[in-house]
This record gives structure tokens, C-alpha cells and sequence, in this order.
């Protein structure tokens, strides 16, 4: 047994070092082209999932030549890459989940300056006062619940209501989310630290039901384990594309919190440069604000597109018609309060 | 023990290890009062106490089931033994997260509107996984066993049961303990399994840490307390193991298979009881992976990204086997033939890296990579190394084993024979170490294969493994996507795994 398994276990280590000493030089070769080549190729990290984006790159580079390596990985945990990267980050682009994060890296001056044909195409609320980075897509807060369990009118116009003895118990959040957090941190700016901390603390006494992720909100309000849930609009219409369903005929519905409440925020998902000069950065850019590409967010992703003249998803609103609070995008970059206060409060270990 | 052998030991342990400087640079950075606020807090009290139960919980769990199954497997005669010894190690390729997921998904189909989460759940899903890192020890252990001191013990006039506490176990403790302390440290690190079932842990709290607002000296603190941790479980372990006691039996080819024992009527409850583990271990994730296949629409890609990821995975993990198996010979025969204080850090150095989140040995090694060595940054070079920091107490635990059933003498006779010192080690004491050489990287091929958040983090743009995949489509709830990845991963996992036991399993036919 031994005797064979030697010159086996010898060659594999040989191989395998082998092979590494080829990646290297494989990783210098394809530097260098980089080098060479420069605007025929970028460097994306997306902290979109790759399954939403892949099939819109993969169309830009078709269309455009432009060859782009993608490193997804969740939004958060890149934006901590990046900080820790600093100036020598190899990313061209960052495609962020939400304006928090796109923030913090705009914070650290990581970004360059935006140019003013690109940012006037999108409206001034959904992209950063200072033109470190622009919102591509939509997103609005709602409360997922379950249509089988309740109608309507059970539910609170406002979102400062699930606080009330009346919803103990029934209520899903996702409070390490990026998304509730950003929720949280508008919350901050529009009604007040006080009136926040209050909230989220009647929150953590309400008894609600916690989650890692929305996604697993919305498929326990489906399975009637939990009966709503705050949640981004979306979900809703992932859920119904894996089921292969109709989004109207799922046992769930979106609640939109209306008359400007706070519950009803949006966010965007956004994009920044490292290099304004990088050309092809600039025509990845112009490609996700293209119709187009704005067109593929509201039919594959459901997301508002943030350009003129392009549909929102269907069964939604317009973008226009959503009764969403006065809040400045930018404002949403100090996480740092918001995460104390949502620890403190409990609805965190 | 050369010189150079001492010398090898050092540099590579070192290079290893030197993730672990980051958090002590890190660390330092943070202003002692906020440090000292966030270690001390009542949350971090009560994070402990989860995690000091949940650790306590699964140990303690794993310990009975793995050398439960060991004893069974090894020692008494049941029908379908071999079999049962095999199945019994193959729960090891679940990763934990995969694990937790499935026991959810068969929760939602057995009793919708019902969660199946909490600290209960946690301590059955990890336990069900982790147990083999006691079983494959315990069974190296007790295959190894000279029986002719079990003989001699009963000639002298001492029972079965009576034989196996005082011979038996005595000799087969070290082993025992040393996989116990692999489950405590894969506890104390595990995020999947207790984030999906909502058990509040120290590394769930660092990872949520690092994803509220990319709180980076706030993770580190959390981390530090980590480390503190699993210092106490391994001062534990460190009186309970003797290191340097060794039991080498010369007798070579010329001994006995142990005897097995026969239980009459118990037989087959025991071989019951026994598959039990393998069951919820093994067959409640597999099923979950045909409900997820049989009910969703989204599709995976083509054929061709899911045979890119198998070969990114073996190669990742055949990389990494490697470089931590050059790394943990040196160190291992150290330690076995002088454990000196430098020897004895450089390896409780290495459990403690072993306990440490994934995302802070990756955020390490990014920032080595960006300011010491820039050209190396996302390659398989540094990608490597943060895996080397990682898994080397799985590859040190069974090379240093078999160091210590090496002995000193044969190569002492060879050098006495004229041999060169270099000669005698590669002739005499690398064939004897080799089976330990051999489980060490089978275990770091397989856990590798697992790996996810330090994976994320630094492999290559671009380079998907299993892993990754799995956790892109899992991430989207596409599960009938990921389905082929997860069944790929388990089944390319439970290779390493298989041939480990089969090998142990030779000598008790």
C-alpha cells in the first residue's frame, strides 16, 4: 500500500506545484497585456450577485470588446476589502448593493470624480452630492406578507406601528442586513436619533422574528412561518422566477408604506470609479445607464430603472408615483451609529 | 533531529503563521479603552457563554459518537462492519453549511410554518458533521494498538472491559484527544451552520461585525477574545494529552489483528445505533439536495462552468495539501523527537490561527498581500497560504502521530551504518511517518474543498470553485441551481475521506 501510494502522492505534489509555478506566470503574462492593452479591459467587483449580473457583462462585452473580469462577493465585505486595499485596490469599477457602502469607500477619497454628462442622466436624490458615485437601479423598502394569513388592511400605514403590542411576534427583519441598515440609518436623518432608537429598541421587545437575509424572510412568510416581513420590493419576484410563477399568483404580496413614511425608502444599488480616465470604466458605466441595460434591471432584477423614458417592473408603481420620504442618499455613508444602535438595541446576539 | 530539520520547521511554521501577526499589528491600532469597552461588554458575556456551551455541547457529543463508532467498528463483531466503518467517516465531505440548509428545507417540507433553529438544532447539525475528526482518530488509534499488550493484560488475569479502559483507551487517549480538540476548534470557527440555524456565537458576531457597516477593529477585538478562547481549550487539552509518551511496539510484521469480541444477542442493536449517526449525518442533506433538484426552476449553468469549478477545487485543495504537508513534516518530527518550548508555541500557534474566523485569516492575508507582497495579491500563491494558516493542525495531528511511531533508533542505525543524516531521514523515518503524511493531506484536501469565506476573499478574479458557486446560488435562493454544485462538492469531498478510512480499515478485515 505504501509502496504505491509514494511515487503516486510525490507526483501529485509535483503537479500541483507545476501547475502553480504556470499560474504565476500565467497571472504576469496576463498583467502585462493589461498593461499593454489598458482600455480593452477592466476589472469589476460586483457585490451583486453574479447571477443578476454576468448575462448584462457578458452583453457589454459583446458589444463593446471590452473584456471584464468580475470579482463578486458580498457588498459589504468587498467594501472592507477595498478600504484594506486603499490606492493599490486592482478594481476599476464597484458595483454596490447600496449607497451605505458605495459611501464609506467614497469617505476613504478611494473614488474619482464622476463626469457631468454621466450624472445628469440620473436624478440629484439617487447619486452622491459630491459625484463619487451614481445609483444604476432602484430599490424600495415594503413589507412582504403573507395573503394567505391576512389582508390589507390588517397592515400598519406607517412603519413605526410594528412597534405596537398588536404585532408581537409577527413581524421578520434582517437586522445585519445592508439593506435594514440603511433603512435605519434614513430613519436617523428623517425622524430623528431619538425617535430611531426608540423604534428599533420597540423593535427588539416586539419579539421579532430575525434573519440573515431577506431572501429567507420572504420564503418563511411564503411557507406561513412568519406572516410579514420588511423586505426590498424584489424578493418577491425572485422568488416567483425560481418557483416559475407569476409574481400576482404567489401566496405573498408587497405592502408599500405610504404618505412618505419612512418604510417606504429607496435605495439604490450604484457604481463608482477608481480611474475617470479609464475609458473602458467610463463605457461599462454608460452601458448600465444605457436603456439597455436600465431596461435588463427592470425585466430581469425587477428593479426601478433610474433613467427617463424606461418601465419600471410590472406590478409595481412607477418610480415617480411611490410616495417615499425626502431623504439625501449620501447622508445614508454613517453606518457606524446606526450599527451601535441596532447592536444595542438587542435585535443583534 | 538535524539541524536543518529544526531550521525547516522554523522558516515554514513561521511563514505560515504570519497571517496571525496581522491581527497582534491590527489589534494594536485599536484605542485600548474602545478595546477594552467591546471585549467586557454584556453581549460579549453572553456571547461567550453560547459559545463555550455550544463547544462544550459538541465536543462532548462527538467524542461519544466518534470513538463510540471507533470501538464498534474495530472491536466487536456486527454484520455489515465494514461497511458501517466506511459510511461512518463520509459525513465529514457535508460541509456545515450545506448541512444546516438541508435540515431547514427538510423542516419546511416535513412541518411547514415551523423553524427549525436554535441552539438544540446547532449542536445535532455540527455534531452530525464533525464527530469523524473523533472517529478517524480513534480508529488510527486503536487499529494501531499492540494487541499483544491486550493479550498480556488478560493473561494476567484482567477482563475485557477491564483491558480496554486500562490498556486500550490509556494508549489510544492521545489520538482522542487530539481529534476532540480538531471539533472544538471547528466549533469555536464555524459561521455556516450556526448563522443559518441563529445561534449566537463570537464568529458569527465577528462576521456580522465585518458586515454592519464593515466594522474591521471591531471584528478584530471580537476576534481577539477568540483567540483567548481557544488559548483555555488548548491548556485543556495540553494537560489531558502527554506529548512525547510514546508506545512503539517493534514487533512489526509479525503481530496479531486485534481480537473482536462477540456481544450474542447485542449485535444487531449495536450496528443499529451505530448507522444512526450516519443517517441524520449523511442522509438528511442528501435527501434535502433531491427536494432542492426536484423543485425549483433556476438552472445552473453549463456543463462546462460546472467542471471549471471541480477543477478549480482540486486544484486549490491539491495546493494546499501540499504546501501545508512540507510545512507540518518538519514541525511534526520536532515535536515528536524535542518538544522544546519554540517547538511546543510553534504548534499551539498553529491551533489558534486553526480557531480563527475564515474572513479575518482572508482579510489578513490581503492586507500581507497588498503591503509586503504586491505581485502575489490574488494569485494561487497567497491564496495558498492563507489555506496553509489555516488547516496546518490537520495536517500536523496524524504527521505528528506517526512521527512518534518512528523512532529515533532505526535512523540512529542507519547513520551508525553510514548513512548520511539526510539519507538515513528520507530511507528510514519518511517511509515510517508516511501514513500519517498521507491522512494529513487527505484532510486538508478535504476541507479545503469546503472552505468558503478566506476562498471569497483571495482566490484569483474570476477563479470559481464548487464552493463558491454553491454559495452564489445559494445566496440568490436559486437551490435547484446550486443543487449540482453541493452534490458535486459532497461527492468529490467524501473521496479523501473514503480512502482515509478504507486505508484504517485494512488492518481490522
Amino acid at each position: 500500500m505504501t509502496r504505491t501510494l509514494m511515487p503516486a502522492a510525490l507526483a501529485l505534489l509535483a503537479l500541483t506545484l507545476t501547475s502553480c509555478g504556470n499560474a504565476a506566470d500565467d497571472q504576469e503574462d496576463g498583467a502585462g497585456e493589461q498593461a499593454e492593452a489598458g482600455q480593452d479591459s477592466l476589472v469589476l467587483y460586483s457585490g451583486r450577485n453574479e447571477e443578476l449580473i454576468q448575462p448584462l457583462i457578458d452583453q457589454f462585452t459583446e458589444d463593446s470588446g471590452i473584456e471584464v473580469e468580475v470579482r463578486y462577493g458580498d457588498t459589504a465585505e468587498l467594501a472592507a476589502q477595498i478600504l484594506e486595499e486603499g490606492e493599490d485596490t486592482p478594481a476599476d469599477v464597484f458595483l454596490a448593493q447600496d449607497a451605505g457602502a458605495l459611501g464609506a469607500v467614497a469617505q476613504e477619497g478611494l473614488f474619482d470624480e464622476l463626469d457631468a454628462e454621466t450624472r445628469g442622466q440620473v436624478p440629484e436624490a439617487f447619486r452622491d452630492a459630491e459625484d463619487h458615485w451614481i445609483g444604476v437601479s432602484g430599490r424600495a423598502r415594503t413589507l412582504v406578507y403573507n395573503t394567505d394569513l391576512l389582508d390589507e388592511e390588517d397592515l400598519p400605514d406607517s412603519v413605526a406601528e410594528l412597534t405596537e403590542p398588536e404585532y408581537e411576534g409577527r413581524v421578520g427583519v434582517a437586522p445585519t442586513n445592508a439593506s435594514f441598515q440603511s433603512f435605519v440609518t434614513a430613519y436617523r436623518e428623517v425622524e430623528g436619533e431619538q425617535a430611531a432608537e426608540d423604534f428599533l429598541t420597540g423593535l427588539a421587545e416586539n419579539d421579532p422574528q430575525i434573519r440573515e437575509k431577506n431572501g429567507e424572510i420572504v420564503s418563511d412568510v411564503a411557507d406561513g412561518a412568519i406572516e410579514m416581513g420588511l423586505v426590498n420590493h424584489y424578493y418577491l419576484y425572485g422568488r416567483a422566477a425560481e418557483l416559475g410563477q407569476d409574481p400576482a399568483d404567489l401566496n405573498i404580496a408587497n405592502h408599500l408604506f405610504g404618505g412618505g413614511d419612512i418604510g417606504a425608502l429607496v435605495n439604490v444599488a450604484g457604481v463608482g470609479l477608481f480611474d475617470a480616465e479609464h475609458e473602458a470604466s467610463q463605457t461599462l458605466v454608460e452601458h448600465l445607464l444605457s436603456e439597455d441595460g436600465q431596461r435588463y434591471f427592470a425585466e430581469e432584477t425587477a428593479e426601478y430603472p433610474l433613467i427617463e423614458g424606461v418601465e419600471g417592473p410590472e406590478g409595481m408603481p412607477a418610480l415617480e408615483d411611490l410616495d417615499v420620504p425626502e431623504i439625501d442618499l449620501n447622508s445614508l455613508e454613517d453606518l457606524e451609529t446606526t450599527v451601535q444602535m441596532i447592536t444595542e438595541s438587542g435585535l443583534v446576539g | 533531529m538535524p539541524w536543518w530539520l529544526r531550521a525547516a520547521a522554523l522558516v515554514g511554521t513561521g511563514v505560515a503563521l504570519l497571517p496571525l501577526a496581522y491581527l497582534v499589528v491590527r489589534a494594536a491600532q485599536y484605542p485600548p479603552g474602545d478595546f477594552i469597552d467591546v471585549v467586557f461588554s454584556a453581549r460579549s458575556g453572553r456571547l461567550a457563554v453560547t459559545s463555550l456551551a455550544l463547544t462544550g455541547a459538541v465536543t462532548a457529543l462527538c467524542v461519544a459518537v466518534g470513538v463510540g463508532l471507533a470501538v464498534l467498528v474495530t472491536r466487536i463483531r456486527v454484520r455489515g462492519r465494514l461497511a458501517l466503518g466506511v459510511a461512518a467517516a463520509l459525513p465529514l465531505a457535508i460541509p456545515s453549511y450545506v448541512a444546516a440548509f438541508g435540515w431547514q428545507s427538510m423542516n419546511a417540507l416535513i412541518s411547514p410554518g415551523t423553524t427549525f433553529e436554535g441552539f438544540a438544532a446547532a449542536v445535532l447539525v455540527i455534531t452530525s458533521v464533525t464527530y469523524p475528526y473523533v472517529y478517524l482518530p480513534a480508529v488510527a488509534a486503536l487499529v494501531a494498538v499492540d494487541p499483544g499488550q491486550e493479550e498480556a493484560a488478560r493473561s494476567l488475569g484482567r477482563g475485557p472491559v477491564t483491558t480496554f479502559f486500562t490498556v486500550t483507551a490509556r494508549q489510544a487517549a492521545p489520538a482522542i484527544t487530539a481529534g476532540g480538540l480538531l471539533c472544538a476548534v471547528y466549533v469555536i470557527a464555524d459561521f455556516g451552520a450556526v448563522s443559518i440555524l441563529r445561534v449566537d456565537t463570537f464568529t458569527r458576531a465577528v462576521f456580522t461585525s465585518f458586515s454592519m457597516g464593515f466594522d474591521r477593529l471591531g471584528g478584530i477585538a471580537l476576534s481577539s477574545v477568540l483567540l483567548v478562547f481557544t488559548l483555555c481549550v488548548l491548556t485543556a487539552e495540553g494537560r489531558i494529552r502527554r506529548t512525547g509518551t510514546r508506545y512503539a511496539s517493534l514487533s512489526g510484521a509479525s503481530r496479531t489483528r486485534p481480537e473482536l469480541l462477540d456481544v450474542g444477542r447485542w449485535a444487531a442493536p449495536a450496528a443499529l445505533l451505530g448507522w444512526a449517526p450516519v443517517v441524520v449525518g449523511l442522509g438528511v442533506p442528501l435527501c434535502a439536495l433531491g427536494v432542492w433538484s426536484a423543485q425549483g426552476v433556476s438552472r445552473p449553468g453549463s456543463i462546462g462552468e460546472i467542471l471549471a469549478a471541480l477543477g478549480n477545487s482540486l486544484w486549490a485543495a491539491g495546493a494546499a495539501a501540499a504546501a501545508t504537508t512540507v510545512v507540518a513534516v518538519p514541525l511534526g518530527l520536532w515535536l515528536a523527537r524535542r518538544p522544546t518550548v519554540l517547538a511546543r508555541l510553534l504548534e499551539r500557534t498553529a491551533y489558534l490561527a486553526h480557531s480563527l474566523p475564515g474572513v479575518v485569516i482572508g482579510l489578513s492575508v490581503v492586507m500581507l498581500g497588498i503591503t509586503v507582497l504586491p505581485g502575489l495579491y490574488q494569485t494561487m500563491w497567497l491564496l495558498t497560504l492563507a489555506y496553509c494558516t489555516l488547516m496546518l493542525p490537520l495536517a500536523l495531528g496524524p504527521v505528528f502521530s506517526s512521527a512518534l511511531s518512528a523512532p529515533p533508533e532505526l535512523e540512529d542505525a542507519a547513520r551508525a551504518l553510514g548513512k548520511s543524516p539526510l539519507l538515513a531521514y528520507a530511507r528510514v523515518t519518511l517511509p515510517l511517518m508516511l501514513p500519517g503524511i498521507i491522512s494529513g493531506a487527505l484532510l486538508v484536501l478535504l476541507t479545503v474543498i469546503k472552505e468558503l469565506p478566506a476562498t471569497l476573499m483571495l482566490r484569483p478574479t474570476g477563479f470559481d470553485t464548487l464552493a463558491t458557486r454553491l454559495w452564489t446560488y445559494t445566496g440568490n435562493e436559486s437551490y435547484a441551481a446550486a443543487a449540482p454544485f453541493a452534490a458535486l462538492l459532497v461527492l468529490v469531498a467524501a473521496v479523501p475521506a473514503w480512502m482515509m478510512i478504507s486505508r484504517l480499515l485494512k488492518e481490522v478485515r
